[in-house]
């Protein structure tokens, strides 16, 4: 059985720390770990327990949105997050190593079904109001489209904005669209896909290039490469 | 009553400044018994001076003018006003000329990572003297440098900036294509990196193969050979560089600080040749870096091969906190 562990900051020697998503990735990301022969048995049952010790790793388990916070303070050597995190967060220096192949999803840009708000924002108010909980993509996505958007930023459900009048759009991350459909909302532009990525710090991946280019080749998708 | 400072910059109270003010003294020791005399130049320049030297200098995040209405900008490190002092106050000293600084340099960085926007760097430039030779000796202060400020277990990478800019030559890459995979590498985006490459039409397999692999290999002196097994005259004639300054280290004694890295790739316009980068293992941040810039000085009208590493200070007090930390928990 894997034992529940404290962390420490010590980077040297000790197993390599690996930051895990709690979140839509979580399911996949502890399947992947499976298929590296990582047991998973004390991760899926419902310990409040942030740190685990299995497979010759420490596991510290976090929202997917703080992975590149840890990874690149060096707080985790390596980290699994989305590409839409990463693409928020542009500024983070971490090598992303690996495109993991799971949890894919699209970054759009969705209206209200049949509703030509969006349009006549542009054409009469010059620019778009647009929810999100993605600001840095969004506004990158107008500014690189030429375009000018007010962009509000939310935290809990998106959708709700254009249904209740905050905004007329939304740019927010769609796996199967089905949350769209339910709200009367429909894709206009795709600005980005999404799938999970394995990151690593600068210095670990350095410091400790063998055993992360181990892991690197433990974890690659079958067929790449 | 509170009254606070701007951001990414701080106040530092007499503990602090004792243990800042030990830290530099010990690097200055190391650059004074390696024969590098401090200068110091003004913390604020004309704009212009700084821009000949780098063109990103046109962006600099502090620019205000004078009272006459020139541009003048701080400085974000030392490397240019010090190519800029060497062209203009020392035009007949003969080379090797070896300069040291400990000063603080601004930048305009998203302070709430604990990176300030105004900070302190320690390092050293050698001017005159080219590869493999100056580079070997400048990674020997640094190695004595890092040493006297008691990190005995920090590492230096030793990349080569010139190589990926001369494969995707070499390779016939288009230009837009090829900024596209050195922008992916300077960001560390390897997943990024595979897709620029794969976008590239006509590459053969061997050239994607070699582009794809070269980010990853570093190491001892066996990743040159295994670099080198690669092929093309780009990594032949990068590899044959980086195994003359390894040469020149191993007989300085300092070669077993050296992590040689084919993936290094600094963003600052000005490198030519060698790169570093410094790290310790107790710190998840790079502590400094450095290389040669062999065309720098020729901007300011001398000709001079130059190579120079900076430290940041702050981090290498951070980075000691951190290793008598671990050094306690061993115990």
């Amino acid at each position: 059985m894997p034992r529940v562990v404290e962390a420490t900051r010590a980077r040297e020697g000790g197993p390599l720390k690996l930051a895990l998503p709690r979140g839509a990735l979580w399911p996949e990301t502890l399947d992947a770990l499976d298929r590296i022969g990582v047991d998973t048995t004390e991760l899926r049952s419902d310990s409040r327990a942030l740190v685990f010790e299995s497979g010759g790793l420490s596991l510290v388990t976090m929202r997917p949105s703080d992975v590149p916070t840890y990874v690149e303070a060096g707080a985790a050597d390596l980290g699994i997050t989305g590409k839409d995190v990463l693409l928020e967060q542009p500024d983070r220096i971490v090598y992303e190593v690996l495109d993991l192949r799971y949890g894919g999803c699209r970054m759009v840009l969705a209206g209200r079904e049949g509703d030509t708000a969006l349009d006549e924002d542009e054409r009469r108010l010059g620019g778009m109001r647009i929810a999100t909980k993605y600001p840095r993509v969004a506004e990158r996505h107008f500014e690189e489209t030429g375009r000018r958007a007010e962009v509000i930023e939310v935290k809990g459900s998106v959708e709700l904005a254009p249904l209740s009048g905050l905004a007329d759009g939304i740019v927010d991350l769609v796996a199967t669209g089905r949350t769209l459909a339910e709200n009367g909302l429909e894709v206009r532009e795709e600005i980005a896909t999404s799938t999970a990525r394995l990151i690593a710090n600068r210095v670990s991946h350095k410091l400790r290039a063998a055993e992360v280019d181990e892991l690197v080749e433990r974890l690659r998708p079958e067929g790449i490469r | 009553m509170i009254h606070p400072t701007p951001p990414g910059t701080r106040d530092i109270l007499p503990e602090e400044m004792r243990e800042l003010r030990a830290l530099e003294a010990s690097l200055r020791g190391a650059f004074d018994e390696h024969g590098y005399g401090e200068v110091s130049t003004p913390t604020i320049e004309y704009a212009e001076a700084l821009r000949r030297g780098d063109e990103r200098y046109a962006n600099a995040a502090y620019r205000f003018f004078d009272e006459r209405g020139e541009l003048l900008a701080m400085r974000s490190d030392m490397t240019i006003p010090i190519a800029r002092l060497v062209s203009t106050r020392m035009p007949d000293v003969e080379p090797p000329i070896r300069l040291s600084y400990i000063a603080n340099a601004f930048r305009a960085v998203n302070p709430q990572r604990g990176q300030m926007r105004e900070f302190t760097q320690a390092g050293v430039e050698l001017l005159g003297a080219p590869a493999p030779d100056g580079t070997a000796e400048v990674i020997e202060v640094l190695s004595a440098a890092l040493d006297a400020a008691g990190l005995t277990r920090a590492v230096v990478g030793l990349g080569d900036a010139d190589l990926y800019r001369q494969l995707l030559g070499e390779l016939g890459v288009p230009d837009e294509a090829g900024e596209r995979i050195l922008d992916r590498l300077a960001t560390h985006d390897l997943v990024g990196l595979e897709l620029a490459v794969d976008d590239v039409e006509g590459l053969a397999a061997e050239a994607r193969a070699t582009l794809l692999a070269l980010p990853a290999m570093r190491g001892g002196p066996e990743v040159l050979d295994h670099a080198t097994e690669l092929g093309g005259q780009a990594v032949k004639r990068a590899t044959g560089r980086m195994r003359a300054t390894y040469e020149s280290l191993a007989a300085r004694g300092v070669a077993d600080r050296v992590q040689l890295d084919l993936g290094l790739l600094r963003d600052l316009g000005y490198y030519t040749g060698a790169i570093l980068e410094v790290y310790d293992p107790a710190l998840g941040h790079i502590l400094g870096g450095g290389g040669r810039y062999d065309g720098l000085l020729g901007r300011f009208g001398r000709e001079l091969p130059a190579v120079g590493f900076a430290l940041y200070v702050e981090r290498l007090h951070v980075a000691q906190a951190e290793e008598e930390r671990a050094g306690a928990e061993v115990r």
